[in-house]
Order: C-alpha cells, then structure tokens, then sequence
C-alpha cells in the first residue's frame, strides 16, 4: 500500500515535470519565458512530490503511536505497568496479523478487530489526506506556471534547503547517538548506582542474570564496577602506543627528513596498507600466531603467561597504528616551513640536530595530536582485544596476563539475543557512552591541537 | 682545529649517522610486520583452495535403493533410499572391517557422502544398476592430514584421526584414490558447522548488499551535504557546529555505531535482526563524514576561475555549482566514496552487535535475509575449536584483502585516470 502510493507520487511528479516543460513551451509562443522551459518542470514536479513525501513520512512515524494509545485506552482501567501494556499491544498486533498462537480471550479479539479497523480508517484518511495535499498544491504550482511567474528562483531556494537538510544528516547521526547511548544509560543507571559503575573494581555483569524476577540488589552492586575495564582499555593502549610511537614517529621523520623521493613514493603508501587491513585480520593474526609466540618465548624464560595476554593484543593494535602516527607526523614535518631547516644548517648543525632541535619543536603540536588521535583509535578498538585478550575483567597491570577493555566487554554482553531492560544489555550502553565521552575528549582536543598548529605556519 | 674539537665533530656525525639508522630499523619494522603478517596468512591459507576427496565405486543397486520400476522416472530416483548403497561404497574400502567398527570409515568422510551419492546418480541416471567411481568430499581431518597440516605423529589418544583411518588413508593415498582439485565449493556453498563443507558463498552477499545499501544511504546524503557545506552555507555559529560535529563523528569508534544500530534502527524502527540492510544502514552512518570530508576536499580543489566563468557568463550559483563544479570535482569524491566504502567493509563489530553474527547456512537473496559478512565469517570461523577451520580464515582473509585492493585499486584508477589537473 505505502509502496504504491510513493510510486504514484514518485511517477505523477515525473509527468508532471514533462508537462511543465510543455506548457513552458506553449507559453512561449504568447510571451517571454521567465526561465528556461525546464524551470517550469521542475517547480510542478517539486511542488508535487515534496509535500505529499513529507506528510506521508510524518504520517508514517506518528501513525503507529497514535493507534496504540486508541487501543490501549481500554485498559486504563485496569492498572496494568507500562511493560504489560505493551505485552497487550504485541498480542493484539500479533492476533491482527493472524499469527498468534496464545489464548484468544474476548477482549483481545474485541481490540484486534478494532486495531483492524483503525489501521483500515488509518489507511484510507492517509491516501485521501495525500492525494487532496497533492491536488491542492499542484493546482496552487500551476496557477503560477500559467501566470509566467519567475521561475528559476523558487527551484533553487528549494534545491537549496535540500542540501541543507542533507547536511543535517551528519547532526542527526551525532544525535542518535547520544540519544540511544543515553536512554540505555540512565535506565541501567536507575539500577546501578553510577558511583558503584565508575569506582566498582568487579565486573561480572554474568552474576545478575537471574530467570524471572528482580536480581538481587546486593549482588548488582558488586557485579557492574567498570573499573577493570578502564584499566584492561588504558592498559591495552599504553602498550600499543609503546609499539606505536618509537616505530611510527622515527618512520615519520625518516620519510619527511631523509628518505629520497624514490623511498617515499613507495614507502609511505605500503605502510599505510597496515591501517586499511581490517581489524579483524589483526584479531586472528594476535590469536593465532603472536598470541601463542609471547607464550612461547615467556615460558622459555621460566615466566607464567595466558595464551590470551595484553601484551600479544597490545603489540599487534600497535602495528596496526603504526600509519596513523608515521603518516601524520610526515605530514606536520614536512609542513614545517624550510627557512627554519635552512636557518639551523647555516648554524653548521648536522641534520639530525637540525631535526632534533629544531624540526620536532615547532611540529610537537602536530605530533601530539597525532598520537593522541591515535591513541583514541586505540582506545576504540575492539575486535583485536576480543578475538586475542580473552574477555574476563581482571584488574591487573601484568602484560602476560588477560584483560579485558570497555570494547570487548560491549561485543561479549550484546552476542547474541540481548532482552531490552535487562540490566546487563543495559551496562553495554553505560560503557558505549563512556567509551563515546573518552574518544570525543581526546579528539576534540587532538583536533584543535593540529587546527591551531596548521594556522600557526599556513 | 685541535684534538677536542676533530673528536668532537666525530661524535656528532656518529651521531648523524645513528639517527639515520633508526630511521630506516623503524621503516624496515613497519615494513617486515607486513611481510610477516601477509606470509603468515598465505601460508595458512593457500591450501583451503584445494578440496581433498576420496574415490570409491559405488554399486546403485536397484534392490538396496529400493526401487521397483523397470525404467524409474525422476521421481522414483528423487525418492529412492540411498543409505544402504553409500554405506556399502564407503565400506567396501575395507571388507574385513567389523561392522561395529564401520563409524570409523564412515567418519573419513564427510556426513553429506548420502547425498553426493544421490546427486551423481540424478545426474547421470544410466549408472543405475551398475558399479561406477564416484568422489566424496573427505573429512576434515582427512583433509588436514592430507594437505600435511595435520601431526601424525602425537599420540593416538590425542589424535582426531585414528591409526586404522591413517592405514586407510595411507593405502587409499598409494592406490592414487586421494584427489585433491580447486576448491569450487568454497566459493559456491554457505557457511557450515563442518570444515570441509563451509563455503562463503553466504557471508560474500551478505557483504555485498551490506555494501549495496550503504552505498544507497550514505552517498546521495553526503555528497549533497559536502555540497551545501562548501558552495552554499554561510559562516555562521550553526555550520561551524555542523563541521565539528563531521569531524567528530569520523573518528567516533565503530563498535558505537553497532550500539546505535541497536538501540534504533532495530528496538525502535523495529527493522528486521540479522540482516544486510540493517548492516549496511549502520555501516552507511559510519562512512557518512568520510564521504563528506572526501567530496569537500575535492570540491574545494575546483580551481575559482571555474565558477567565475560561469558566472559571468550569467548562470546562477546554484547553476554554476550543478553543472560546473560538482561535475569536476566527482573524481575526487568518487574514490574518497570507495576508500569509505572499503573501510565499511571490513569492520566487524557493529555487525556483530546489530546480530549478523547468527549462523547462516543459506544463501541471502535480498537484503532483508539473514545473512553474515565476510569479515565476521571471519570472526565466526576463527572462534570455532576445528582444526580445518584456521585454513578457511585464511582463505576468507585472502578473499577480503583482494577485495580490498581491488577497491582500492578502482579508487586510484578513478582518481588518475579522471581527475583534471590544475596548474
């Protein structure tokens, strides 16, 4: 039904481009053409399909609500929670549809046969309400085709606000996001004190899980402390950046400083390679072959280590940011203005003094935003840490053993069917917003470390 | 110049030279990661390419398929009985066995051998009645033991192939009845819970309509906000936060946009679980500000005198814009799109959040089937404890990297081949 009402709008609206063209033309043969004969097709065929497009999608969003609080209308009396009501409602959409299999009691069949014919009324008022929208606005576009009135305009200020409302799109996703981090957060955060969540050290959101029924709320204190996790993510990082920043800032001052043109011309894309392999490549390659290395090498030197440790994740989100460091340093030292180089080597500075003196001081802006995105990037990662760090939060500062990070455990919660209103789909939420506030911080203030740099020399 | 001075100079041009040396170890790290990491996954990996079977002969006779007719029709081989005739052909390799031992013969292959037997015979209804060779699809330990992957030399408590299956296997190897050919099931067939039939063919659509739709949501939407940004908005506090907010968002982590694909598209928009058009939906969010910032930057390399031109010669802004300068500048957004897209295609954990994780062992016709993709194929595989499956997370490596590169190889080639370029 909606479909071929949107193809009816869609195809009048082509039709109504071609006969606005026409009409431009026999216009012509009477008077000047305020236009080219296309304006005149494309203001029909805009005045016919935005209008009608932009009811139908309000009508479509707000439809089903509005039906649900005319059923639900008779149950007020009834003193039923929010969550039953909303049982009530599946089953009468269920039993409308013809597909449920429970009891069919009185009242559900009353309801259901008036949900059907609210839908039917819902149905019929929507195609009658479009097409009298799109009588009277073509009607309205026409009067001022046949008027000659200035055309063009009106088409651009319309393509205009097209463009602005796409560019609202990038807002909305900003929005959605907070909003869906949000409305999760503070329901778990009903549940869970937000001190117990930030300062708890024990996580074993498993501990909660109890069938049918409230868990106990002495145990939801104890099971949701994000603690670990914030360790196990900055532990991760820390060591991935340990990998990162000598390998990727000395790669990043040899390409800019030393390397001939040859070397950089290959060098620097085939480095980049390693950030365009997927995240999960990197995952398998730390599960299955640095993971068992690291064992390997430590228990050949008398030490414990977990086949799953921070150290072989660590290493291999390490490599995998190597680019991001060497790539953007390159970048901000080549930027660096070459009277500055020149200055010092008239001093009978060597070149590397020239770098270490000079050069790497007035880049430092750019190479600390450099690092800190990628330390965000870090921070951000997940399928590495799940596939090659196991996934219990232990609270540890040993990098042969396993911890777990604020991404993994959101992967290992939400795998799976997950219950809405459970508190422990809702903790995954509580740790997306966390994960969303850290990674915002740290590039807002990457951003406007290497903004102000650039303006410093551009 | 005296001694102090001439050690002095030494030192700093050992120094010189030390510096230097770091900085080609530290390339020569990044770079031997690399090669280590791609030799590592095609040395795992080349072998799942190849697809071991065992040949046997098989007797369709007509009394143990149970079929009466004189000249049976389609249908009667459609539904004849199967078991008895690909029982014997398996055991007919060893005659002396007990029957109760007989599971470890059957074991060598894989469960499927029922209906490979019954295919052949479909296809080539004049074997009825007689005794043909046939080939079955070997177990994945036979076929880990084959391709020498496989220790023989572990205990046999220890082991997943027995010492009789390797005697049988040793005389079946010398007798040439071990054929090992390009895998085509691989690529034809959908995923599965045994190795040695697990295919991609299920998780390769699942990426691409996931591509497909993203591709739908998330270009149309940004080119025309890049244009609006660059031609057309005013310097104003509201599209300076816009801007901010595109940045931002790039560089949000991808495992949060799983988390909104969850907590909207499916618990409120109710759109259907598991399915590449939620996938490609999400994924289309997170390569929104990368198109975006892409077309900008091209659109901002549309030299001036271009739109001067045209707007002396009368055309309007909007005009200039459409018919002059987002033309020019679609090279560049054209490739920042398949850069963007290719880095939708390998991420893993919003997919997996939004429940594309499920097993799937059909193969999706639409977007809104069920399906996997093939970086998760990937993730599923290499959770799973078979031994047969580390050499097919190889191979799906393998196939996900080529197309990669083919992306991004299409990306360079949109690039040079069309872009103008200014002087």
């Amino acid at each position: 039904m909606n479909l071929i009402l949107v193809t009816f709008i869609i195809l009048l609206a082509f039709t109504s481009y071609y006969f606005g063209r026409k009409k431009a033309l026999v216009i012509q043969s009477s008077q000047r053409l305020t236009a080219l004969p296309k304006f005149y097709g494309y203001y029909l065929a805009a005045w016919c399909a935005a209008p009608a497009l932009i009811i139908f999608a309000l009508w479509s969003v707000f439809e089903p609500s509005i039906v649900k609080t005319f059923i639900l209308q008779d149950y007020t009396d009834q003193n039923l929670t929010k969550n039953e009501l909303q049982l009530i409602y599946t089953k009468v959409k269920a039993l409308a549809a013809g597909t449920y299999t429970g009891n069919i009691t009185n009242f559900l069949d009353e309801s259901a046969n008036k949900y059907i014919q609210l839908k039917g009324i819902a149905n019929s008022a929507k195609v009658a309400i479009i097409l009298a929208i799109l009588i009277f606005s073509l009607s309205f576009a026409y009067r001022s085709v046949q008027k000659n009135d200035r055309m063009r305009e009106p088409v651009e200020i319309f393509l205009k606000w097209v463009l602005f409302v796409a560019s609202l799109g990038a807002v909305l996703v900003t929005i959605g996001i907070v909003f869906s981090l949000l409305f999760e957060a503070i329901r778990f955060f009903q549940a869970v004190k937000i001190f117990d969540f930030i300062f708890g050290t024990h996580w074993y959101p498993a501990k909660t899980f109890v069938r049918d029924g409230q868990p106990d709320p002495e145990l939801m204190k104890d099971a949701f402390g994000a603690v670990p996790l914030f360790a196990g993510t900055f532990f991760i990082a820390f060591i991935a950046m340990c990998v990162a920043i000598p390998i990727g800032l000395l790669s990043g001052i040899y390409l800019s400083e030393y390397a001939g043109r040859g070397v950089r011309k290959y060098a620097k894309p085939i480095i980049e390679i390693l950030a365009g392999i997927p995240t999960v490549v990197y995952g398998f390659f730390a599960a299955l072959t640095v993971g068992p290395f690291v064992k390997e090498i430590g228990n050949a030197m008398g030490l414990e280590v977990s086949a799953e440790s921070a150290l072989a994740a660590g290493a291999v989100m390490g490599v995998m940011i190597i680019p991001f460091i060497s790539s953007l340093s390159d970048d901000v030292m080549t930027a660096v203005p070459q009277n500055l180089r020149d200055g010092s080597y008239a001093m009978g500075a060597t070149k590397s003094e020239t770098v270490k003196k000079v050069i790497f001081p007035a880049a430092l802006p750019g190479i600390v935003g450099s690092i800190l995105l990628a330390v965000s990037r870090a921070v951000g990662e997940t399928m590495i840490v799940v596939m090659a760090s196991g996934l219990a939060a232990n609270l540890t500062m040993n990098p042969l053993e396993s911890t777990s990070t604020i991404t993994a455990q959101i992967v290992v919660i939400l795998i799976g069917d997950q219950q809405f209103g459970d508190p422990k789909t809702q903790s995954a939420f509580a740790l997306g917003i966390s994960l969303f506030i850290v990674t915002l911080f740290l590039n807002v203030i990457a951003l406007s470390v290497v903004k102000k740099y650039r303006e410093k020399y551009e | 110049m005296n001694s102090f001075k001439k050690n002095l100079l030494k030192k700093r041009y050992n120094a010189e030279r030390r510096f230097q040396w770091y900085g080609k170890i530290a390339i020569g790290l990044a770079l031997s990661f690399l090669a280590v990491f791609m030799f590592q996954i095609f040395s795992k990996g080349y072998s799942a390419f190849q697809k071991t079977w065992i040949v046997t002969e098989v007797h369709y006779d007509k009394e143990l398929l149970l079929i009466d007719a004189e000249s049976p029709s389609k249908d009667d081989l459609e539904n004849a009985d199967y078991y008895d005739v690909a029982y014997k052909a398996m055991t007919s390799l060893d005659p002396g066995l007990p029957e109760e031992e007989d599971r470890q013969l059957i074991q060598m292959v894989s469960y499927k051998y029922e209906a490979e037997v019954k295919d052949l015979l479909l296809k080539n209804p004049d074997y009825l009645g007689k005794i043909v060779p046939i080939k079955l699809t070997a177990s994945d330990d036979v076929d880990q033991v084959h391709k020498g992957n496989y220790p023989r030399d572990i205990p046999e408590e220890n082991r997943r192939v027995n010492d009789y299956q390797l005697q049988i296997y040793d005389m079946l190897n010398e007798r040439g009845d071990i054929l090992s050919e390009f895998n085509i099931s691989f690529f034809t067939s959908p995923d599965s819970r045994e190795a040695e039939l697990a295919g991609i063919a299920s998780s390769f659509m699942g990426t691409v309509f996931s591509i497909l739709v993203c591709l739908a949501f998330s270009f149309p939407i940004a080119v025309l906000a890049a244009i609006y940004l660059e031609e057309f908005a005013p310097k104003n506090k509201f599209t300076d936060f816009i801007e901010v907010n595109i940045n931002n968002l790039a560089a949000v982590p991808s495992i949060v946009f799983g988390l909104l694909g969850l907590g909207v598209l499916l618990a409120v928009f109710n759109l259907p679980r598991s399915t590449p058009l939620v996938g490609g939906i999400t994924l289309s969010l997170m390569t929104l500000p990368t198109i975006i910032i892409a077309a900008r930057a091209s659109l901002k390399a549309v030299p001036p005198s271009i739109r001067e031109a045209a707007l002396a010669m009368g055309a309007s802004n909007m005009q200039t814009t459409m018919h002059h300068t987002v033309p020019l500048s679609m090279p560049g957004t054209l490739s920042g799109t398949i850069i963007g897209l290719a880095q939708a295609l390998g991420e893993t954990a919003p997919l997996i959040l939004i429940g594309m994780v499920a097993f799937v062992n059909t193969i999706p016709g639409t977007p809104v089937d069920p399906a996997a993709s093939l970086p998760v194929q990937i993730y599923i595989w290499s959770e799973s404890a078979e031994r047969g499956f580390v050499e097919k997370v190889s191979a799906c490596i393998m196939v996900l990297l080529a197309f990669l590169i083919l992306m991004n190889l299409a990306a360079q080639i949109v690039r040079h081949k069309f872009e103008k370029k200014w002087s």
